[in-house]
C-alpha cells in the first residue's frame, strides 16, 4: 500500500522547487549579471590600488638633479615618485596637460617652479616644498661652519614618540569592504528569495493546484519543502558568488587577507540560513492571504520594508561607527542580525559572547516566525479570493 | 485491489453562523458509481473537500473501509476539485510524474504511470508541452490524469463533466465505468443530470446541506407516483378522464400524459384508449431525474438550511 512519509513529501517538494528555479533563465542570467557586478567591482579596485599615491613627476633643465631625493622622501611618506627628464619643456608641457604628467618641474632646486594641470596634490606639495627646503637648508649649513650631513642626521633622530592604547589593525579598511559586501550580499539573498517563496505560495493558489497538493500532503510540508528548496537555490548562488568573488579577488591581490574572507564567507552561509529560515515563513504565510500574483507585492511590502530599513540604518552605522552602540544594539535584534552581525563578525569589531546570544535570539525568533507563519499558512492557504486579514488568519 | 466502502457518516459544518452541511450521510460501494447531485452552493463541494480532508468537518465522520479515513488513506484517493489547477508552467509528464510520487509511488512505478495515462488520454504528443500551452480540452484530460495517475482505490470527482465536449465526455464516462469496475468506489457530481441518470447506480440528492433523497434511480422515481403516456389518434380530448383514478396532466396533440393514483387500474386507461380507435402508443412513464431533481430541491422552500 503507498503511503507517502512526511519526509519524503517534504524532499519532493523541495526537488520540485530546486529542479524548476536551477534551470530557469532568471537564475542563470542573475547569477551572472551580479558575478559581472562583483567583479566589476574588484577589478575597479585593483585598477585603484595600482594608481593609488603614485605620481609622475617630470622633471626639465636643472631640476633632473633632484630625482633620487624625490624619490627618497616620497618612499618615506608613503607616496611613490616617478620621475622622468624632459628635455623639451613645450612637450613637458603638453604632457601635463593631456595627463601623462602630474607635475613638471623647471627652475633650480632651490627655487622649484611647478607647472600642473589645475591644482597641485597637497601631498606632492609638502614633498617639493620639503625637498627645496631641504636645499636651502643645506646650502645655508655650508655657509656656516656646520657639517651639513652632522645637523641633518640630528635633526632626522627627533621623532615624536606614539604610544597607543590599542594597536592599529592595519587589516581593519580590507575588513570592513568584506564586511560590507558580505551584508550586501545576504541582504539581497533574503529579499529575492523570500519573495520568490511568497510567489510561489501564490501561485499555488491563483492556479489552483494546492487543492489537489493539500489532498495528499500537509500544509506545513508545502511550506517547509518550498522553505527548503528555495533556500537552497539561494545557497547555492550565493556560494557561487561569494567563491567566485574570493578566487578573483584573492588572484587579482585586490584581497590579502583570503582566511579573513574565508572566514566572513562561511559565516554568510550560516546566517544566510537562519535568515532565510527567519524570513521565509513570514514571506510564505504573507503570500498566502492573496490569490492573485499582482497583490502579492502589497502583502509582502512591510516584510521588505523591515529588511530594508535594517540594512539601510545597519550599513550607515556600520561604515560609520563600527563599534558604536547603535551598531552593537541592532545587530542583536534578531530581525536584523542575519544582514548586520556577518558584516561585524567580517569586520572583526565583535566579542564572542555578541555572536553567541545572536544566534541564540535569532533561533528564538525562528521558532516564533515559523509557529506564526506556519498558523497564518494553513487558514489561508485555501480561502481563494479577496485578501484575508491577518488577524482572521491568526484566528482560524 | 479495493479499500473497501466509502461511507460519509453524519457530517456537519458551519461557517461561521452559515450552516453549510448538516448531517450529511451516504455510502458508495466498491465498485458503484454514485453521483452527487445538488444547486449549487448545496454543499457538494464542501463535502467532497471533507472527504479529501482539504476542509474539517465540525462533526461527523468519513470512513473508507470501516475505519476512520487518515492522511494516509487519504493519499489512495484521486480527486479532482471543482476548481481545476496544476502548475501552468510545469510539463504534462514531470507534473503528472510529481503529483504520482506525491500520493507515495516509487519514481519508477510514477513514469509508468504517468506515461499509461498520457498514452491513453491521447497526450502522447503533449507530453513534453507546458501545461499553460495546451488547448482547454487536453487541459482537462491532463487534470483527469492528474486525479488517476497515482492508481487511487477511491475516486471523488467534482464535476468532472463541466466544460468536456461530447468526446471527452465519452472518455470520461468510458474511465468513471472501468475504474469502477476494478471495485474501486466513484463519486462524482454534475449539474448533466441526464448524464447522472444514465450512468450512475445511486444517486444521492443535496439541498441547502441536507440529504433529500438517496437510492438507485429506480427506487426514487419509481414511489414518486404512477404516469402513464397514451397516443390514440382519434380520441377526443379529456377522454381518460371517465376512469376513476386518473387525471390528464398534459396533452401534446393526440398524446396524452396521465397521472394514476394509487390504486388506479391501468388496463381500464388501456380499454378507454381503445374504445376511442387505434392506440399507437401506451407506455409507463418514469419520472426523469430531472423532474426528481427540481421536486426534490422545490420541496419546503422554508426549510431551516442556509444554503452555502
Amino acid at each position: 500500500m503507498n503511503t507517502v512519509s512526511s519526509w519524503r513529501a517534504v524532499r519532493l517538494i523541495a526537488k520540485r522547487e530546486l529542479n524548476t528555479r536551477l534551470r530557469t533563465r532568471s537564475f542563470v542570467i542573475g547569477t551572472a549579471v551580479l558575478l559581472v557586478i562583483l567583479m566589476g567591482y574588484v577589478l575597479l579596485q585593483s585598477t585603484l590600488i595600482g594608481n593609488e599615491d603614485k605620481s609622475k613627476v617630470g622633471l626639465s633643465g636643472q631640476t633632473a638633479g633632484i630625482a633620487q631625493q624625490l624619490q627618497t622622501a616620497g618612499a618615506a611618506l608613503g607616496e611613490k615618485i616617478e620621475t622622468v627628464t624632459v628635455a623639451d619643456p613645450a612637450q613637458g608641457r603638453a604632457q601635463v596637460e593631456n595627463g601623462d604628467l602630474d607635475a613638471l618641474l623647471s627652475g633650480n632646486a632651490t627655487e622649484l617652479k611647478v607647472l600642473v594641470k589645475s591644482d597641485l596634490d597637497t601631498k606632492l606639495r609638502a614633498l617639493l616644498n620639503g625637498v627645496s627646503q631641504q636645499e636651502v637648508l643645506n646650502g645655508i649649513l655650508s655657509e656656516s661652519q656646520e657639517s651639513p650631513e652632522q645637523v641633518m642626521r640630528t635633526v632626522h633622530q627627533t621623532q615624536v614618540e606614539v604610544d597607543s592604547i590599542k594597536p592599529p589593525d592595519p587589516e581593519k579598511s580590507q575588513r570592513m569592504v568584506i564586511g560590507l559586501i558580505m551584508a550586501v550580499l545576504l541582504y539581497m539573498s533574503i529579499v529575492t528569495y523570500g519573495t520568490l517563496v511568497a510567489q510561489g505560495v501564490v501561485e499555488e493558489k491563483s492556479s489552483r493546484v494546492v487543492e489537489i497538493l493539500l489532498s495528499t500532503v500537509r500544509p506545513w510540508h508545502l511550506l517547509l519543502g518550498k522553505v527548503i528548496g528555495l533556500g537552497l537555490v539561494g545557497l547555492t548562488q550565493l556560494v557561487i558568488i561569494g567563491g567566485a568573488g574570493l578566487i578573483v579577488a584573492s588572484a587579482t591581490n585586490v584581497l590579502t587577507l583570503s582566511g579573513v574572507a574565508t572566514g566572513a564567507l562561511l559565516w554568510g552561509v550560516v546566517w544566510y540560513l537562519l535568515g532565510f529560515l527567519l524570513y521565509a515563513t513570514v514571506y510564505g504565510a504573507m503570500g498566502s492571504l492573496v490569490s492573485r500574483q499582482e497583490d502579492t507585492q502589497s502583502v509582502i511590502g512591510p516584510v521588505n520594508i523591515v529588511l530594508i530599513l535594517g540594512f539601510v540604518v545597519g550599513f550607515n552605522l556600520l561604515t560609520q561607527a563600527p563599534d558604536g552602540t547603535g551598531t552593537k544594539i541592532l545587530s542583536l535584534v534578531p530581525l536584523l542580525s542575519p544582514v548586520l552581525m556577518p558584516a561585524r563578525i567580517a569586520a572583526g569589531t565583535v566579542e564572542v559572547w555578541e555572536i553567541a546570544l545572536s544566534l541564540g535570539l535569532t533561533v528564538a525568533a525562528i521558532a516564533l516566525f515559523t509557529w506564526l507563519g506556519a498558523r497564518i499558512y494553513q487558514n489561508s492557504v485555501l480561502k481563494v479570493g479577496s485578501r484575508i486579514k491577518l488577524t482572521e488568519a491568526l484566528r482560524g | 485491489m479495493s479499500e473497501g466502502k466509502l461511507e460519509i457518516d453524519r457530517i456537519s459544518k458551519k461557517y461561521g453562523a452559515k450552516v453549510a452541511l448538516d448531517e450529511v450521510s451516504f455510502e458508495v460501494q466498491p465498485g458503484e458509481l454514485f453521483g452527487f447531485v445538488g444547486s449549487n452552493g448545496a454543499g457538494k463541494t464542501t463535502t467532497m473537500r471533507i472527504v479529501l480532508g482539504v476542509l474539517s468537518a465540525d462533526s461527523g465522520q468519513v470512513r473508507l473501509g470501516g475505519a476512520p479515513i487518515t492522511h494516509e488513506t487519504r493519499t489512495h484517493i484521486g480527486y479532482m476539485p471543482e476548481e481545476r489547477g496544476l502548475y501552468p508552467k510545469m510539463k504534462v509528464l514531470e507534473q503528472l510524474v510529481y503529483l504520482a510520487e506525491l500520493h507515495g509511488m516509487s519514481a519508477n512505478d510514477a513514469h509508468r504511470s504517468a506515461e499509461n495515462w498520457i498514452a491513453r488520454l491521447g497526450l502522447t504528443e503533449r507530453r513534453k508541452d507546458e501545461v499553460q500551452k495546451l488547448s482547454l480540452g487536453n487541459q482537462q484530460r491532463v487534470q483527469l490524469a492528474a486525479a488517476l495517475v497515482h492508481d487511487p482505490r477511491v475516486l471523488v470527482l467534482d464535476e468532472p463533466f463541466s466544460g468536456l465536449d461530447p468526446l471527452a465526455v465519452d472518455v470520461m464516462s468510458g474511465v468513471l465505468r472501468e475504474k469502477a469496475a476494478t471495485g474501486v468506489p466513484v463519486v462524482f457530481s454534475s449539474h448533466q443530470l441526464d448524464l447522472v441518470e444514465r450512468l450512475c447506480d445511486r444517486v444521492g440528492i443535496i439541498r441547502s446541506g441536507r440529504m433529500v433523497a438517496s437510492g438507485t434511480v429506480g427506487e426514487l422515481t419509481a414511489d414518486a407516483g404512477n404516469g402513464l403516456v397514451v397516443t390514440a389518434p382519434n380520441a377526443a380530448p379529456g377522454w381518460a378522464s371517465a376512469v376513476p383514478g386518473v387525471r390528464s396532466v398534459e396533452q401534446n396533440g393526440p398524446t396524452a400524459i396521465l397521472e394514476l393514483e394509487a390504486g388506479a387500474d391501468d388496463q381500464a386507461v388501456l380499454a378507454a384508449a381503445l374504445a376511442t380507435g387505434p392506440v399507437t402508443e401506451f407506455t409507463k412513464r418514469r419520472r426523469s431525474l430531472t423532474e426528481l431533481f427540481r421536486d426534490a430541491v422545490a420541496e419546503k422552500p422554508a426549510a431551516q438550511g442556509v444554503s452555502a
